[in-house]
Protein backbone atom coordinates (compact mmCIF):
# COMPACT_ATOMS: atom_id res chain seq x y z
CA UNK A 1 0.00 0.00 0.00
CA UNK A 2 2.78 2.36 0.97
CA UNK A 3 4.57 1.54 -2.23
CA UNK A 4 1.61 2.27 -4.46
CA UNK A 5 1.08 5.62 -2.69
CA UNK A 6 4.57 6.63 -3.66
CA UNK A 7 4.12 5.67 -7.26
CA UNK A 8 0.78 7.33 -7.85
CA UNK A 9 1.24 10.38 -5.69
CA UNK A 10 -1.39 11.82 -3.40
CA UNK A 11 -4.09 12.27 -6.06
CA UNK A 12 -3.64 8.77 -7.41
CA UNK A 13 -3.74 7.21 -3.97
CA UNK A 14 -7.09 8.85 -3.29
CA UNK A 15 -8.48 7.88 -6.67
CA UNK A 16 -7.42 4.26 -6.24
CA UNK A 17 -9.49 3.96 -3.05
CA UNK A 18 -12.82 2.23 -3.45
CA UNK A 19 -15.65 4.64 -4.29
CA UNK A 20 -17.59 4.03 -1.07
CA UNK A 21 -14.61 4.83 1.14
CA UNK A 22 -15.53 7.87 3.30
CA UNK A 23 -12.11 9.43 2.69
CA UNK A 24 -12.60 9.26 -1.04
CA UNK A 25 -16.15 10.58 -0.78
CA UNK A 26 -14.86 13.57 1.12
CA UNK A 27 -11.96 14.00 -1.29
CA UNK A 28 -14.16 13.90 -4.40
CA UNK A 29 -16.66 16.31 -2.84
CA UNK A 30 -14.00 18.84 -1.88
CA UNK A 31 -12.12 18.61 -5.17
CA UNK A 32 -15.30 18.97 -7.18
CA UNK A 33 -16.45 22.00 -5.20
CA UNK A 34 -13.05 23.56 -5.63
CA UNK A 35 -12.96 23.06 -9.40
CA UNK A 36 -16.56 24.20 -9.87
CA UNK A 37 -16.16 27.29 -7.71
CA UNK A 38 -13.01 28.30 -9.59
CA UNK A 39 -14.82 27.94 -12.92
CA UNK A 40 -17.89 29.84 -11.76
CA UNK A 41 -15.93 32.67 -10.18
CA UNK A 42 -13.66 33.00 -13.22
CA UNK A 43 -16.69 33.35 -15.46
CA UNK A 44 -18.35 35.81 -13.09
CA UNK A 45 -15.27 38.01 -12.70
CA UNK A 46 -14.19 38.03 -16.34
CA UNK A 47 -17.66 38.84 -17.65
CA UNK A 48 -18.37 41.52 -15.05
CA UNK A 49 -17.23 44.57 -17.12
CA UNK A 50 -19.48 43.60 -20.03
CA UNK A 51 -22.42 42.99 -17.73
CA UNK A 52 -21.99 46.35 -16.01
CA UNK A 53 -21.89 48.23 -19.29
CA UNK A 54 -25.00 46.33 -20.40
CA UNK A 55 -26.74 47.39 -17.22
CA UNK A 56 -25.76 51.04 -17.70
CA UNK A 57 -27.02 51.03 -21.28
CA UNK A 58 -30.20 49.41 -20.10
CA UNK A 59 -30.78 52.19 -17.57
CA UNK A 60 -30.23 54.81 -20.27
CA UNK A 61 -32.60 52.96 -22.57
CA UNK A 62 -35.23 52.88 -19.84
CA UNK A 63 -34.90 56.58 -19.12
CA UNK A 64 -35.38 57.26 -22.83
CA UNK A 65 -38.35 54.93 -22.97
CA UNK A 66 -40.10 56.35 -19.92
CA UNK A 67 -39.95 59.84 -21.40
CA UNK A 68 -41.03 58.61 -24.82
CA UNK A 69 -37.78 59.60 -26.49
CA UNK A 70 -36.74 56.13 -27.55
CA UNK A 71 -38.60 56.45 -30.86
CA UNK A 72 -36.23 59.18 -31.99
CA UNK A 73 -33.40 58.50 -34.39
CA UNK A 74 -29.86 58.40 -33.10
CA UNK A 75 -27.53 56.31 -31.02
CA UNK A 76 -28.23 55.61 -27.38
CA UNK A 77 -25.55 57.97 -26.11
CA UNK A 78 -26.61 60.74 -28.48
CA UNK A 79 -30.18 60.55 -27.35
CA UNK A 80 -29.24 60.30 -23.73
CA UNK A 81 -27.06 63.40 -23.98
CA UNK A 82 -30.27 65.45 -24.28
CA UNK A 83 -30.74 64.88 -20.58
CA UNK A 84 -29.13 67.02 -17.97
CA UNK A 85 -28.27 64.88 -14.96
CA UNK A 86 -28.23 66.59 -11.58
CA UNK A 87 -27.90 65.38 -8.03
CA UNK A 88 -30.58 66.36 -5.55
CA UNK A 89 -30.00 66.53 -1.83
CA UNK A 90 -33.12 64.73 -0.71
CA UNK A 91 -33.30 66.35 2.74
CA UNK A 92 -33.21 69.93 1.52
CA UNK A 93 -34.72 69.32 -1.87
CA UNK A 94 -32.05 71.47 -3.51
CA UNK A 95 -29.46 70.54 -6.09
CA UNK A 96 -26.47 69.21 -4.21
CA UNK A 97 -23.12 70.95 -4.29
CA UNK A 98 -20.64 68.13 -4.51
CA UNK A 99 -17.67 67.08 -6.53
CA UNK A 100 -19.36 63.85 -7.48
CA UNK A 101 -20.13 63.50 -11.14
CA UNK A 102 -23.90 62.92 -11.30
CA UNK A 103 -23.52 60.67 -14.34
CA UNK A 104 -21.21 58.30 -12.46
CA UNK A 105 -23.02 58.57 -9.10
CA UNK A 106 -24.44 55.19 -8.10
CA UNK A 107 -27.45 55.64 -5.88
CA UNK A 108 -27.64 51.96 -5.08
CA UNK A 109 -24.05 51.83 -3.88
CA UNK A 110 -24.57 55.03 -1.92
CA UNK A 111 -27.55 53.57 -0.05
CA UNK A 112 -25.27 50.86 1.32
CA UNK A 113 -22.60 53.35 2.41
CA UNK A 114 -23.21 54.67 5.96
CA UNK A 115 -21.47 57.93 5.08
CA UNK A 116 -23.79 58.64 2.18
CA UNK A 117 -27.10 57.31 3.41
CA UNK A 118 -29.42 57.17 6.39
CA UNK A 119 -31.15 54.27 8.01
CA UNK A 120 -34.90 54.63 7.88
CA UNK A 121 -36.94 54.18 11.06
CA UNK A 122 -39.67 51.56 10.71
CA UNK A 123 -42.59 53.94 10.40
CA UNK A 124 -40.94 55.95 7.65
CA UNK A 125 -39.84 53.00 5.60
CA UNK A 126 -43.09 52.30 3.75
CA UNK A 127 -41.23 51.25 0.60
CA UNK A 128 -39.25 48.57 2.45
CA UNK A 129 -35.83 49.83 1.40
CA UNK A 130 -34.30 50.07 4.94
CA UNK A 131 -31.64 52.63 3.90
CA UNK A 132 -31.91 55.70 1.72
CA UNK A 133 -29.06 57.52 0.02
CA UNK A 134 -28.73 61.22 0.88
CA UNK A 135 -28.60 62.16 -2.75
CA UNK A 136 -30.46 60.96 -5.80
CA UNK A 137 -29.94 61.78 -9.46
CA UNK A 138 -32.66 63.48 -11.50
CA UNK A 139 -32.69 63.54 -15.27
CA UNK A 140 -33.93 66.79 -16.72
CA UNK A 141 -35.12 67.29 -20.26
CA UNK A 142 -35.06 71.01 -20.93
CA UNK A 143 -36.02 73.19 -23.85
CA UNK A 144 -34.48 76.63 -23.47
CA UNK A 145 -35.07 77.57 -19.87
CA UNK A 146 -38.18 75.52 -19.27
CA UNK A 147 -38.08 71.99 -17.98
CA UNK A 148 -40.10 69.72 -20.25
CA UNK A 149 -39.77 66.49 -18.32
CA UNK A 150 -38.03 65.19 -15.25
CA UNK A 151 -37.18 61.55 -14.55
CA UNK A 152 -36.90 60.36 -10.95
CA UNK A 153 -35.37 57.04 -9.96
CA UNK A 154 -37.66 55.09 -7.60
CA UNK A 155 -37.42 51.75 -5.91
CA UNK A 156 -39.23 49.71 -3.31
CA UNK A 157 -40.22 46.24 -2.25
CA UNK A 158 -42.96 44.33 -4.06
CA UNK A 159 -43.75 40.73 -3.21
CA UNK A 160 -40.47 38.90 -3.84
CA UNK A 161 -38.05 41.57 -4.81
CA UNK A 162 -37.10 45.20 -4.85
CA UNK A 163 -38.47 46.89 -7.95
CA UNK A 164 -36.18 49.47 -9.51
CA UNK A 165 -37.66 51.91 -11.94
CA UNK A 166 -38.09 55.41 -13.24
CA UNK A 167 -40.97 57.82 -12.93
CA UNK A 168 -41.21 60.55 -15.53
CA UNK A 169 -43.09 63.75 -14.73
CA UNK A 170 -44.04 66.64 -16.95
CA UNK A 171 -42.58 70.10 -16.44
CA UNK A 172 -45.37 70.89 -13.96
CA UNK A 173 -43.82 68.31 -11.58
CA UNK A 174 -47.24 66.80 -11.09
CA UNK A 175 -48.43 65.07 -14.25
CA UNK A 176 -46.98 61.62 -14.82
CA UNK A 177 -45.80 60.76 -18.31
CA UNK A 178 -44.60 57.28 -17.53
CA UNK A 179 -43.55 54.70 -14.97
CA UNK A 180 -41.27 51.88 -15.92
CA UNK A 181 -39.38 49.27 -13.95
CA UNK A 182 -36.08 48.01 -15.27
CA UNK A 183 -35.29 45.47 -12.62
CA UNK A 184 -37.46 43.23 -10.48
CA UNK A 185 -38.10 39.56 -9.83
CA UNK A 186 -41.87 39.49 -9.42
CA UNK A 187 -43.85 36.47 -10.60
CA UNK A 188 -44.01 36.44 -14.40
CA UNK A 189 -47.61 36.81 -15.53
CA UNK A 190 -48.81 38.23 -12.20
CA UNK A 191 -46.58 40.80 -10.50
CA UNK A 192 -44.35 40.67 -13.56
CA UNK A 193 -47.16 42.40 -15.42
CA UNK A 194 -45.67 45.69 -14.19
CA UNK A 195 -43.76 45.36 -17.46
CA UNK A 196 -46.93 45.02 -19.51
CA UNK A 197 -47.03 47.93 -22.01
CA UNK A 198 -50.81 48.19 -21.60
CA UNK A 199 -50.52 48.65 -17.86
CA UNK A 200 -47.60 51.05 -18.20
CA UNK A 201 -49.66 53.16 -20.59
CA UNK A 202 -52.27 53.68 -17.85
CA UNK A 203 -49.87 55.94 -15.95
CA UNK A 204 -49.71 58.54 -18.67
CA UNK A 205 -51.53 61.70 -17.59
CA UNK A 206 -52.16 60.72 -13.97
CA UNK A 207 -51.57 63.38 -11.35
CA UNK A 208 -49.34 62.90 -8.32
CA UNK A 209 -50.58 65.66 -5.97
CA UNK A 210 -54.04 66.76 -4.91
CA UNK A 211 -54.84 70.46 -4.40
CA UNK A 212 -53.39 70.47 -0.88
CA UNK A 213 -50.12 69.06 -2.16
CA UNK A 214 -50.58 65.59 -0.69
CA UNK A 215 -49.26 62.61 -2.60
CA UNK A 216 -52.46 61.00 -3.81
CA UNK A 217 -51.25 58.72 -6.59
CA UNK A 218 -51.97 55.05 -5.94
CA UNK A 219 -52.65 51.69 -7.51
CA UNK A 220 -56.11 50.55 -6.50
CA UNK A 221 -57.74 47.12 -6.55
CA UNK A 222 -59.66 46.42 -9.72
CA UNK A 223 -60.42 48.96 -12.39
CA UNK A 224 -60.57 52.71 -12.15
CA UNK A 225 -63.93 54.18 -13.03
CA UNK A 226 -63.12 57.39 -14.90
CA UNK A 227 -66.27 59.01 -13.54
CA UNK A 228 -65.33 58.74 -9.88
CA UNK A 229 -63.67 61.59 -8.08
CA UNK A 230 -59.89 61.35 -7.89
CA UNK A 231 -59.74 59.02 -10.89
CA UNK A 232 -56.77 61.08 -12.02
CA UNK A 233 -54.83 59.85 -9.00
CA UNK A 234 -55.70 56.18 -9.41
CA UNK A 235 -54.31 53.42 -11.59
CA UNK A 236 -55.82 49.96 -12.21
CA UNK A 237 -54.45 47.22 -9.99
CA UNK A 238 -52.68 44.19 -11.42
CA UNK A 239 -55.06 41.29 -11.11
CA UNK A 240 -53.64 38.47 -9.05
CA UNK A 241 -50.83 40.66 -7.82
CA UNK A 242 -52.20 42.69 -4.92
CA UNK A 243 -48.91 42.72 -3.05
CA UNK A 244 -46.92 43.92 -6.04
CA UNK A 245 -49.57 46.59 -6.69
CA UNK A 246 -49.35 47.70 -3.06
CA UNK A 247 -45.59 47.73 -3.38
CA UNK A 248 -45.83 50.09 -6.34
CA UNK A 249 -48.19 52.38 -4.40
CA UNK A 250 -45.87 52.35 -1.39
CA UNK A 251 -42.74 53.08 -3.32
CA UNK A 252 -44.40 55.98 -5.12
CA UNK A 253 -45.83 57.32 -1.86
CA UNK A 254 -42.38 57.10 -0.34
CA UNK A 255 -40.34 58.59 -3.15
CA UNK A 256 -42.79 61.39 -3.88
CA UNK A 257 -43.37 62.02 -0.18
CA UNK A 258 -41.50 64.12 2.39
CA UNK A 259 -38.62 61.68 2.82
CA UNK A 260 -38.07 61.13 -0.88
CA UNK A 261 -38.28 63.70 -3.64
CA UNK A 262 -41.10 65.58 -1.84
CA UNK A 263 -39.01 68.61 -0.78
CA UNK A 264 -37.43 68.82 -4.24
CA UNK A 265 -40.75 68.68 -6.02
CA UNK A 266 -42.17 71.27 -3.64
CA UNK A 267 -39.27 73.62 -4.35
CA UNK A 268 -39.65 73.18 -8.07
CA UNK A 269 -43.41 73.73 -7.90
CA UNK A 270 -43.07 76.91 -5.85
CA UNK A 271 -40.53 78.14 -8.34
CA UNK A 272 -42.98 77.47 -11.16
CA UNK A 273 -45.73 79.31 -9.30
CA UNK A 274 -43.69 82.50 -9.11
CA UNK B 1 -19.40 3.40 -32.10
CA UNK B 2 -20.20 5.63 -35.05
CA UNK B 3 -23.69 4.21 -35.37
CA UNK B 4 -24.18 4.51 -31.61
CA UNK B 5 -23.14 8.16 -31.81
CA UNK B 6 -25.64 8.75 -34.59
CA UNK B 7 -28.45 7.07 -32.65
CA UNK B 8 -27.63 9.18 -29.61
CA UNK B 9 -28.22 12.36 -31.54
CA UNK B 10 -31.06 11.28 -33.83
CA UNK B 11 -33.08 9.06 -31.52
CA UNK B 12 -34.19 11.74 -29.01
CA UNK B 13 -35.51 13.98 -31.80
CA UNK B 14 -38.76 12.10 -32.41
CA UNK B 15 -38.51 8.43 -31.44
CA UNK B 16 -37.39 9.02 -27.88
CA UNK B 17 -38.16 12.69 -27.44
CA UNK B 18 -37.70 13.87 -23.85
CA UNK B 19 -40.82 16.03 -23.94
CA UNK B 20 -43.33 14.15 -26.04
CA UNK B 21 -42.40 10.58 -25.09
CA UNK B 22 -40.90 10.89 -21.62
CA UNK B 23 -42.90 14.05 -20.78
CA UNK B 24 -39.96 15.67 -18.98
CA UNK B 25 -38.96 19.32 -18.85
CA UNK B 26 -42.52 20.55 -19.33
CA UNK B 27 -42.21 23.47 -16.90
CA UNK B 28 -39.86 25.55 -19.01
CA UNK B 29 -41.71 24.50 -22.15
CA UNK B 30 -44.75 26.30 -20.73
CA UNK B 31 -42.90 29.32 -19.45
CA UNK B 32 -40.65 30.53 -22.22
CA UNK B 33 -42.55 29.62 -25.37
CA UNK B 34 -44.57 32.82 -25.75
CA UNK B 35 -42.07 34.03 -28.31
CA UNK B 36 -39.60 32.27 -30.53
CA UNK B 37 -36.57 34.40 -29.70
CA UNK B 38 -36.75 33.64 -25.98
CA UNK B 39 -37.32 29.97 -26.76
CA UNK B 40 -34.31 29.85 -29.06
CA UNK B 41 -32.02 31.28 -26.38
CA UNK B 42 -33.49 28.87 -23.84
CA UNK B 43 -32.93 25.93 -26.21
CA UNK B 44 -29.30 26.88 -26.82
CA UNK B 45 -28.74 27.28 -23.09
CA UNK B 46 -30.34 23.94 -22.22
CA UNK B 47 -28.63 22.03 -25.03
CA UNK B 48 -25.24 23.39 -23.98
CA UNK B 49 -25.82 22.45 -20.36
CA UNK B 50 -27.14 18.95 -21.13
CA UNK B 51 -24.30 18.16 -23.53
CA UNK B 52 -21.46 19.43 -21.36
CA UNK B 53 -22.83 18.13 -18.08
CA UNK B 54 -23.09 14.71 -19.74
CA UNK B 55 -19.47 14.88 -20.88
CA UNK B 56 -18.08 16.08 -17.54
CA UNK B 57 -20.10 13.69 -15.40
CA UNK B 58 -19.16 10.82 -17.64
CA UNK B 59 -15.48 11.77 -17.48
CA UNK B 60 -15.42 11.35 -13.71
CA UNK B 61 -18.13 8.68 -13.51
CA UNK B 62 -15.75 5.99 -12.25
CA UNK B 63 -14.79 8.09 -9.26
CA UNK B 64 -18.20 9.38 -8.20
CA UNK B 65 -19.10 7.80 -4.85
CA UNK B 66 -22.55 6.24 -5.11
CA UNK B 67 -23.92 7.85 -1.97
CA UNK B 68 -23.23 11.43 -3.09
CA UNK B 69 -23.66 10.95 -6.83
CA UNK B 70 -26.79 13.09 -7.21
CA UNK B 71 -25.14 15.96 -5.37
CA UNK B 72 -22.03 15.61 -7.53
CA UNK B 73 -24.18 15.67 -10.68
CA UNK B 74 -26.16 18.67 -9.43
CA UNK B 75 -22.98 20.57 -8.57
CA UNK B 76 -21.64 20.11 -12.08
CA UNK B 77 -24.99 21.00 -13.66
CA UNK B 78 -25.45 24.04 -11.41
CA UNK B 79 -21.96 25.34 -12.18
CA UNK B 80 -22.60 25.04 -15.90
CA UNK B 81 -25.94 26.78 -15.60
CA UNK B 82 -24.39 29.68 -13.69
CA UNK B 83 -21.70 30.03 -16.35
CA UNK B 84 -24.31 30.00 -19.13
CA UNK B 85 -26.36 32.57 -17.22
CA UNK B 86 -23.32 34.83 -16.81
CA UNK B 87 -22.48 34.55 -20.51
CA UNK B 88 -26.05 35.44 -21.46
CA UNK B 89 -26.01 38.45 -19.14
CA UNK B 90 -22.82 39.63 -20.85
CA UNK B 91 -23.65 38.93 -24.49
CA UNK B 92 -27.45 38.71 -24.72
CA UNK B 93 -28.64 41.08 -22.03
CA UNK B 94 -32.17 41.71 -23.32
CA UNK B 95 -32.84 38.02 -23.78
CA UNK B 96 -31.46 37.17 -20.38
CA UNK B 97 -33.75 39.74 -18.81
CA UNK B 98 -36.70 38.22 -20.60
CA UNK B 99 -35.80 34.70 -19.54
CA UNK B 100 -35.07 35.94 -16.01
CA UNK B 101 -35.31 33.01 -13.62
CA UNK B 102 -35.83 30.35 -16.26
CA UNK B 103 -32.17 30.07 -17.21
CA UNK B 104 -31.37 29.46 -13.55
CA UNK B 105 -34.16 26.90 -13.43
CA UNK B 106 -32.37 24.74 -16.02
CA UNK B 107 -30.68 23.32 -12.91
CA UNK B 108 -33.96 21.70 -11.96
CA UNK B 109 -34.88 20.64 -15.50
CA UNK B 110 -35.57 16.93 -15.33
CA UNK B 111 -34.00 16.29 -18.75
CA UNK B 112 -30.54 17.38 -17.61
CA UNK B 113 -30.40 15.30 -14.45
CA UNK B 114 -32.28 12.50 -16.19
CA UNK B 115 -29.63 12.14 -18.89
CA UNK B 116 -26.82 12.44 -16.35
CA UNK B 117 -28.23 9.66 -14.19
CA UNK B 118 -29.52 7.44 -16.97
CA UNK B 119 -26.76 7.76 -19.53
CA UNK B 120 -23.65 9.71 -18.54
CA UNK B 121 -23.06 7.62 -15.39
CA UNK B 122 -22.64 4.48 -17.50
CA UNK B 123 -21.14 5.62 -20.81
CA UNK B 124 -17.94 7.25 -22.06
CA UNK B 125 -17.68 11.06 -22.33
CA UNK B 126 -18.02 11.53 -26.09
CA UNK B 127 -21.13 9.40 -26.34
CA UNK B 128 -22.59 11.12 -23.28
CA UNK B 129 -21.90 14.49 -24.86
CA UNK B 130 -23.75 13.41 -28.02
CA UNK B 131 -26.57 11.96 -25.96
CA UNK B 132 -26.93 15.28 -24.15
CA UNK B 133 -26.76 17.12 -27.45
CA UNK B 134 -29.46 14.90 -28.96
CA UNK B 135 -31.77 15.31 -26.00
CA UNK B 136 -31.19 19.03 -25.97
CA UNK B 137 -32.08 19.17 -29.66
CA UNK B 138 -35.17 17.04 -29.08
CA UNK B 139 -36.26 19.48 -26.39
CA UNK B 140 -35.45 22.38 -28.73
CA UNK B 141 -37.47 20.89 -31.58
CA UNK B 142 -40.60 20.73 -29.44
CA UNK B 143 -40.00 24.09 -27.80
CA UNK B 144 -39.52 25.86 -31.10
CA UNK B 145 -42.65 24.26 -32.58
CA UNK B 146 -44.72 25.23 -29.55
CA UNK B 147 -43.31 28.75 -29.66
CA UNK B 148 -44.05 28.94 -33.39
CA UNK B 149 -47.76 28.29 -32.84
CA UNK B 150 -48.03 30.39 -29.71
CA UNK B 151 -46.32 33.45 -31.12
CA UNK B 152 -48.00 33.18 -34.51
CA UNK B 153 -51.53 32.67 -33.18
CA UNK B 154 -51.11 34.74 -30.04
CA UNK B 155 -49.39 37.80 -31.43
CA UNK B 156 -49.33 37.34 -35.22
CA UNK B 157 -45.54 37.45 -35.15
CA UNK B 158 -42.54 35.20 -35.64
CA UNK B 159 -39.24 36.13 -33.99
CA UNK B 160 -40.85 39.47 -33.17
CA UNK B 161 -41.63 40.26 -36.81
CA UNK B 162 -45.18 40.73 -37.90
CA UNK B 163 -46.38 37.90 -40.12
CA UNK B 164 -50.12 38.33 -39.78
CA UNK B 165 -51.22 41.95 -39.33
CA UNK B 166 -53.12 42.14 -36.05
CA UNK B 167 -56.50 43.88 -35.81
CA UNK B 168 -55.37 46.32 -33.10
CA UNK B 169 -52.70 47.58 -35.50
CA UNK B 170 -54.97 47.88 -38.50
CA UNK B 171 -54.75 44.31 -39.81
CA UNK B 172 -57.41 41.64 -40.03
CA UNK B 173 -56.25 39.05 -37.52
CA UNK B 174 -57.73 39.08 -34.02
CA UNK B 175 -55.05 37.35 -31.93
CA UNK B 176 -55.98 34.53 -29.63
CA UNK B 177 -54.92 35.82 -26.21
CA UNK B 178 -55.10 32.35 -24.70
CA UNK B 179 -52.08 31.36 -26.78
CA UNK B 180 -49.94 33.73 -24.74
CA UNK B 181 -51.02 32.20 -21.44
CA UNK B 182 -49.29 29.11 -20.00
CA UNK B 183 -52.23 26.67 -20.43
CA UNK B 184 -52.04 26.96 -24.21
CA UNK B 185 -48.60 25.32 -24.15
CA UNK B 186 -50.26 22.31 -22.51
CA UNK B 187 -52.79 22.16 -25.31
CA UNK B 188 -50.17 22.51 -28.04
CA UNK B 189 -47.87 19.91 -26.47
CA UNK B 190 -50.85 17.60 -25.93
CA UNK B 191 -51.87 17.90 -29.57
CA UNK B 192 -48.28 17.27 -30.65
CA UNK B 193 -48.05 14.13 -28.53
CA UNK B 194 -51.32 12.96 -30.06
CA UNK B 195 -50.04 13.63 -33.58
CA UNK B 196 -46.70 11.91 -32.98
CA UNK B 197 -48.33 8.86 -31.40
CA UNK B 198 -50.76 8.56 -34.26
CA UNK B 199 -47.81 8.62 -36.65
CA UNK B 200 -45.57 6.35 -34.54
CA UNK B 201 -47.88 3.79 -32.99
CA UNK B 202 -45.10 2.15 -30.96
CA UNK B 203 -44.99 5.21 -28.69
CA UNK B 204 -48.48 4.53 -27.41
CA UNK B 205 -48.23 3.25 -23.85
CA UNK B 206 -49.93 0.08 -22.75
CA UNK B 207 -52.86 0.76 -20.46
CA UNK B 208 -51.99 0.39 -16.78
CA UNK B 209 -54.75 -2.13 -16.25
CA UNK B 210 -57.37 -3.80 -18.31
CA UNK B 211 -60.95 -4.44 -17.36
CA UNK B 212 -61.32 -8.17 -17.13
CA UNK B 213 -64.21 -9.57 -19.06
CA UNK B 214 -66.35 -11.44 -16.61
CA UNK B 215 -68.63 -14.15 -17.86
CA UNK B 216 -72.04 -14.44 -16.33
CA UNK B 217 -71.35 -18.01 -15.35
CA UNK B 218 -68.28 -16.98 -13.33
CA UNK B 219 -70.29 -14.58 -11.18
CA UNK B 220 -72.86 -17.18 -10.47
Amino acid sequence: MAESTEKKGLLGSFLSLPNDNPKKTLFVAILLCLVCSILVSTAAVSLKPLQTSNKKDDIKRNILAVTGLSDQEGSLDELFSQFEVKLVDLDTGLYAHTDIDPVIYDQRKASADPMMSVELPGGQDIAGISRRANMAPVYLLTEGDTIKQVVLPVHGYGLWSTLYGFLALEGDFNTITGLRFYEHAETPGLGGEVDNPKWRAKWDGKKVFDEQGNVEIRVIRGYVDEKTANAEHKVDGLSGATLTSNGVTNLLQYWLGDHGFGPYLKNMRTELGK
Amino acid sequence: MASQAKTNVIDPLIDNNPITLQVLGICSALAVTTNMMASLIMCIALTTVTAFSGAFISAIRKHIPGNIRIIVQMTIIASLVIIVDQVLKAYAYEASKQLSVFVGLIITNCIVLGRAEAYAMKNPPLLSFLDGLGNGLGYSLILMSVAFFRELLGAGKLFGMTVIPVASEGGWYIPNGLMLLPPSAFFVIGLMIWAIRTWKKEQVEKPDYQIHQVHRTEVL
